[in-house]
Order: C-alpha cells, then structure tokens, then sequence
C-alpha cells in the first residue's frame, strides 16, 4: 500500500505537468523535480503545518488549566486579555519571549540550551502518531505504539540534561527524581499497553481504533475487566510521566524551589512549560486511543459528528480529570511514589497481563461461543468475586484504627 | 581490569542551603541540610535574617509606643502580640498609686479580637500547610475566609496586619456601627467553614500518608524543648494558659482544649484545626455576654490613662496564649517612662529548636512537613 502522501505527490506532479501545458508555458519543469524531492518537500510542509496545529494546543490548555483551577479555587482566573481572558497564554508568552535570557555562569552552556529542544522535541513528535480522525495520521505507522513508547522516553533525557547542566543543587535533586520516577512509570505504562497490542495484535493506531469503533461497548476498557483496571493503571502512570500533582516531585515547588527548570528563565523555560501541556494532551490522546475508542462514536448507530470531535472531546475529558486532580490532592513523597509504582502498579499490571492473555487465548480457541455471552463479560463476574474473596481473607482481621486527636474539656 | 564498583564509586554528604529564599522556609530561615541523596543527616537552622532589634528598640520607647512594635514580632496574630504587652503593662501599673482600670467593653472586644486572630493565624497555618505538602486549593480556602477577618479589622483598627489596636488600659476605637452583625455573620458562616477544610485536606488519603508518624516528638520531648502552645497540645498535653493561667475575662467562656495523641505533624495540625471551631466559641459567648450585659450600647470602651504612663520599678514576667504558644514579657521597669529593659520569649524559637531532631534520619519533603507542623512565624523568632 503506497502512503497517502506518495499519492498525492504523484497525483500533483500530474496535475501540475498538465497545468503547465494548458497554460503552454512551455517547460515540463514539474516532471524535473523528482518524486522524493516533491515528497520531501510535503512532508516538511505537512511537518510544519502539524507543529503549527499543535503548538496551539499547550496554548488552549493552559487557558484551560487557568480557568478550572480558578473556579476550583473560587476565584474567576484570567480576566484581563481578551474576551473571558482568552488571550491570556499568548500575552503570557509574548512576555517569556523578550524576558532576558540567562544562562547560569556556572552553567554546562551546551547542555543547557540543548535540553529545553530536548524535551519540547520529543514531546511534540509523539504527536505524530496521535489517530485524530479515520482517514489519515500524521504517521500512520504500523509501530505507531512502540514509537510513542520509544519517543516519549527521550523527555527523560532533557530533564536529566536540563538539571544537570544548570549545576544548581535544586535542578540536581529535581531531574534525579525526575529520572527515577518517569523511568519507574514507564514500566506500568508500558504493560498497560502491552496488553492492548495482546488484545488487538497490532501496534497500529489506526488499526487499534478500528477495532473499537462500534459504540462504546466496544472499547477495549469495557471489553473485560482486566482491560478495565489496565486503563486506570495506565492513567495513573501517565499523570506520573507528564509529572502532575500528585507525582510532581521533579517541580515540587514547596521542597525543590522549581526542580530540573529552576535556573531556566525566559523562552527557554517556556519551551518546558509548551512540552508539559503537550505531553498531558499527548498521553490522554494515547489513553483515548487505546482505551476509549479514539475518534469513534460512542452511542452505537450515531455518526453524525466527524471523529475529530469525538477524540478532542474524550481526550479534554481526560485532560479535565487530570486537572481536577491536580488541583485537589497534595503531593507524594519520593519513596511513595516509589512505592505506588513497584509495590502496587506493577504487580498488578503483571496479574493483568495473565489474565488478558488467558481472555485472549480462550477467545481465539473458540470457547464460549454457544454461550449467550463472551469470556470478556464473564470476567466481570469473575474478577470482582475473586477480588472479594481475597479482600475478605486480607482484611478478616481486626482493622488498625488510627487514633483520633480528641477534645478534653475541663 | 575493571575497578570494584565499591572503589570507583566515591560518595559524599552534599550540603543543601535551603533558604533564606525558599518556597516553604516560611519567611527568612535557613536551613543547612545535610544531605545523602534525598535523605537528611542533619537539618541546622539559621536564624536572624528578620531581627529588628524590638528588645533594645523597646528601651527607647515610652509604653504606648511600644505597642506597634509588638504587632510586628507574629505579624499573623498581632493582636494577640499587643494583649500580651498590654496585659504586661497594665499589671506592672497595677502595682504602683495609679493602676488601670479596664473596662468590661474593653475586655470583651480584647477576647473576640484575639480569638478572630487567632482563626486567622490558624487559617494561616492551615493553608500554608497545604502548600507545603503540595496542595494548592486549601490556601486560596483559607486566604478567602481569612479576608473577611481582616476586613473586620480594618473596619475596627483601620489596619489589615498591623493594628495597634488594644491599647494600655482598653482598646483604641469602639465598634462600628452594626458591627456586631457582621461578626455574628461571619462566625455562623466559619464554623461549618472548618468541615469543609477536613474534607479538603485533613482526611485526605495522601496528606495522612505524609503526615502520620512524620516529626514525632513525645510529650518529655517537648517539655524538655520548652514547647507549648498547639505544639504541645499535639504530643497530647492539655496545657492552654486561657486555662491555667486565665488572663483577661477568658474564665467566663466555656471552650476545650483539643488535644492530639501521637505528636506528629498531623496531630500538631489538627489541633489548629479544631482550636478554630474553639476559637468561633469563644467569640460567639462573648458577643453572646456582651448583649447580655447590655456592653454594646455601652460606650466606655478605655480607661482614662491621659498622661504619661510612668509603672512603679521592678520587674515583671507575664506569658499569654497566642495562636503559636506561650509569649512571655519580661519589663524592667526604673520607673521611668521607658523600660530599662524588655525582653520576650518567643513560643516559635522553642519550637523550632526541636528541628534537628526530629528531622534526622527523615527526607527533604519531611523536613518541609514538619517545618509547616510547628507553625513557625520567623519574625517572632529574630524579633
């Protein structure tokens, strides 16, 4: 199957060649210019075109973000720039934009200004394979998955570089835990989707969406209960890796002043503050991807809206939920965190795997098949009976009770 | 070919100046954190980056002058930091041929000022707790209710922090018109207002995991250390000088002590918690006895103490409970119109003391965390 791209580059070099006939200007210059080159040149455009779609949308949440916390916090937020203070990140960008730019003295000055394009680079690239609507992706890769596995992992990389090079203690202990924490929550995520690819048998987005598609019975999330509990993990792990409250420890303002950004200032720290917003958007597009149908409609038999609707709607539901976490929940502890991630995820995530791998294996056997329903849907009697009886056995004995402060009168 | 690990592998302490400039130092401290990766061997704090000299500024000052300096010692509860003085002075003059006479107006509108004070300081408190372990919601809550206190004190002092409001034998202004319903209003709107906020923070799952069994000191401990206020009362003390020492009217009110049990931050917390919901009772029995009393129409609210106040000499000690522990005053007095000599114990410097041990052994976010338990006010501390 040729790409898209490579149709429409041919299919344009047509057009052009016969163009320049009618017009008789004579030349068959387009015939001159070689495929690849045409090619390349779309893609660079397509690129550019991308970037240009998507660096709005940092912008659009951080609006976002502004006015939620506001309203969380019984206060009305940005007022000022704009109609409803819309304008407001643009203003607030503007203002980074001629901020002076400072670089530590002491500073490692290549990798300090490498790490900002680090992280702002790897996060916007995951965008590629991002499914939006049904006829194209930017990327439509068959290892559309294992790129965005691979890709996010760079961020890591600029943290690490950007807390190392400003040779500030703060940034040290920030991009530390920054390392150990998005390497910890890569593992969970990674078996999250482990067990969509078990599922599906592709690591195509696309692919992954179409098997969906159908109402929201079909989502994976709802197709057996292992699935159920791999999407929470896999959301838990996400706030992780974008490092949002409750696990924003590399930032924790309150311990580590700004953590691996403190030293940054400028554009170079709004390169940062870009890349998060991407990366919150990028892993619930992802989460919606694998877990929520994608750009699929949830009611059965209603197509109306386009599928571009569908997916910005599901993955701002996301975004939202995140939010309000973050704005309601204190943070975690380094070796809480730690533990949240190899005491309980990880286990469980291993538990998930057998257990999607059996529902996997059952189905493709055949069994069940005369049954009125599937092995997925008896899983959700299944699974919640054998989590009871485990709950009973573990908590059977006396509970601990935590000592309240009371109240002596006297 | 390879060197051991063990060889290649050199580690040292890193020392972390964390301050004066820091997110959650609450004010000017330093700390000097030793630090092995994310664990504190060692937490020495630094003071003295707020000091003002209040003690030697004080001797060249006549009584009522000194006022408006002790409202800058605990900027959160100035009010309570003027009683103390005042309750000082007033008892050293009592001595001598001319003593003061409060007022009953006086003494009530001193209760209900430094009970509303020290809600606010607690809101404080409160808010500021919920930053420091990474919650940002419960201090715009408690900044919000917090404003309607200092309106109320802007109405009644003219001033927002600073208030210079209780004066040597009564208090500077009386109530404004209808003022009493808008205090009667903003209590009944507070007291479930502290219900709200254990929903928010004190119950919630993660601020208990961070809280519990963090910065234990035992009651010995802390009596070793010189603590009080709601410091103590965490370690399971019922020790409030509103009880054991009642000063001004505070016998006529019926309110408790809460206590906590373990001594952790999440007790030392709580207690301030719960002082709040005290705090609202004590002020609503004394607007309660005022209209009672007949003392809102009544409009002698300060003694006559025209003249200079010159209190017979000798020496004088009196400690009050303000929302941070036990404040003691000590005047020497020649006789003259100033102080030979003031000296202050600040409830905040004891408390901090104890900082080293308990943060040994503990992490970085520990150390915040229990910093924000003791409630330190760091200009009480430097005065």
């Amino acid at each position: 199957m040729t790409h898209p791209i490579e149709a429409f580059a041919a299919r344009l070099r047509t057009t052009l060649a016969q163009t320049t006939e009618t017009l008789e200007l004579g030349g068959r210059w387009p015939e001159a210019i070689p495929l690849e080159g045409l090619i390349a040149i779309m893609l660079v455009l397509l690129a550019a075109v991308s970037v240009a779609l998507i660096a709005v949308v940092p912008i659009v949440l951080v609006l976002m973000e502004r006015k939620i916390s506001a309203y969380f916090q019984d206060r009305l937020g940005p007022t000022r720039v704009g109609p409803w203070g819309v304008l407001v990140t643009l203003a607030d960008g503007i203002k980074l934009l001629f901020k002076e730019d400072l670089i530590p003295p002491q500073a490692d000055k290549m990798l300090f200004r490498l790490a900002p394009y680090v992280v702002f680079g790897s996060s916007f690239a995951v965008v590629a394979v991002l499914p939006p609507f049904r006829s194209t992706v930017i990327g439509n890769l068959q290892l559309g998955l294992f790129i965005y596995l691979a890709v996010s992992s760079l961020v890591v990389l600029g943290i690490i570089m950007a807390g190392w090079s400003s040779n500030s203690k703060y940034s040290l202990f920030g991009a530390l835990r920054g390392a150990a924490q998005m390497v910890s929550y890569e593992i969970p995520l990674g078996l999250a989707a482990l067990m969509i690819v078990m599922t599906a048998g592709t690591l195509n987005m696309q692919h992954l969406v179409m098997d969906q598609v159908g109402g929201i019975h079909r989502w994976y999330m709802f197709r057996n209960p292992f699935l159920f509990i791999g999407a929470g993990i896999y959301f838990i792990s996400s706030i992780a890796e974008v490092n949002r409250t409750p696990f924003d420890l590399p930032e924790a303002e309150s311990e580590i002043v700004a953590g691996f950004h403190t030293e940054y200032s400028g554009l170079r720290f709004a390169y940062f503050f870009l890349a998060e917003y991407a990366n919150v958007f990028v892993v619930s597009g992802i989460c919606v991807a694998l877990f929520m149908g994608g750009w699929s409609s949830p009611i059965p038999g209603f197509q109306a809206l386009p599928g571009i609707v569908w997916f910005v709607g599901k993955v701002l539901v996301l975004v939202f939920v995140m939010m309000w976490i973050r704005w309601t929940v204190p943070r975690v502890r380094v070796d809480q965190l730690m533990a949240v991630c190899w005491k309980y995820l990880l286990p469980i995530s291993f538990v998930n795997i057998v257990g999607t791998g059996v529902v996997v294996l059952l189905e493709r056997e055949g069994w069940g098949a005369e049954l009125p329903i599937g092995i997925g849907h008896m899983m959700w009697i299944a699974v919640p009976v054998v989590l009871l009886v485990l709950g009973l056995l573990a908590f059977s004995g006396t509970a601990p009770v935590r000592p309240r402060p009371t109240t002596v009168g006297r | 070919m390879a060197e051991p690990a063990t060889r290649a592998l050199r580690t040292d302490t890193m020392v972390l100046s964390m301050g004066p400039q820091h997110p959650s130092t609450h004010g000017v401290l330093r700390l000097e954190l030793m630090t092995d990766g994310e664990v504190v061997q060692d937490a020495i704090p630094h003071i003295g980056y707020l000091h003002r000299n209040f003690e030697k500024y004080a001797e060249n000052l006549t009584y009522p002058q000194i006022i408006p300096y002790t409202d800058r010692m605990d900027y959160i509860a100035a009010m309570n930091n003027e009683l103390g003085f005042v309750l000082t002075v007033e008892k050293l003059l009592g001595r001598g041929p001319r003593p003061v006479e409060v007022p009953e107006k006086a003494e009530y509108i001193r209760v209900i000022v430094c009970e509303l004070n020290r809600i606010a300081s607690h809101l404080l408190a409160f808010g500021t707790y919920g930053l420091d372990i990474g919650a940002f919601t419960p201090f715009l809550y408690a900044f919000r209710d917090r404003e309607t206190i200092l309106e109320l004190f802007e109405e009644l002092s003219g001033a927002r922090l600073l208030y210079n409001y209780i004066r040597v034998g009564g208090v500077a202004r009386d109530f404004p018109p209808e003022f009493h319903h808008r205090l009667r209003r903003f209590l009944d709107y507070f007291a479930p207002q502290v219900d709200v906020y254990d929903t928010l923070l004190s119950n919630n799952k993660i601020f208990l995991e961070r809280t519990t069994g963090i910065g234990v000191l035992g009651v010995d401990d802390c009596i070793q250390n010189g603590w009080t206020g709601p410091n103590i009362r965490g370690a399971g003390l019922a020790w409030d000088l509103r009880k054991e020492e009642p000063y001004s009217i505070y016998d006529r009110f019926d309110f408790a002590i809460p206590v906590g049990k373990n001594g952790d931050c999440w007790d030392r917390y709580m207690v301030r918690m719960n002082e709040m919901r005290e705090s609202v009772k004590i002020a609503r029995q004394a607007l309660d006895q005022m209209e009672e009393r007949g003392l809102l129409e009544d409009e002698n609210f300060t003694a006559n103490v025209r003249g200079t106040l010159r209190p017979p000499a000798g020496e004088i000690y009196m400690r009050t409970e303000t929302p941070r522990g036990d404040l003691g005053y000590y005047i020497h007095s020649d006789g003259s119109d100033r102080p030979a000599r003031v000296k202050v114990r600040s409830p905040c410097f004891t408390a901090l003391s104890a900082l080293r041990d308990m943060s040994r052994g503990l992490l970085i976010a520990d150390v915040v965390a229990i910093i924000g338990s003791i409630d330190i006010v760091m200009g009480e501390i430097d005065r």
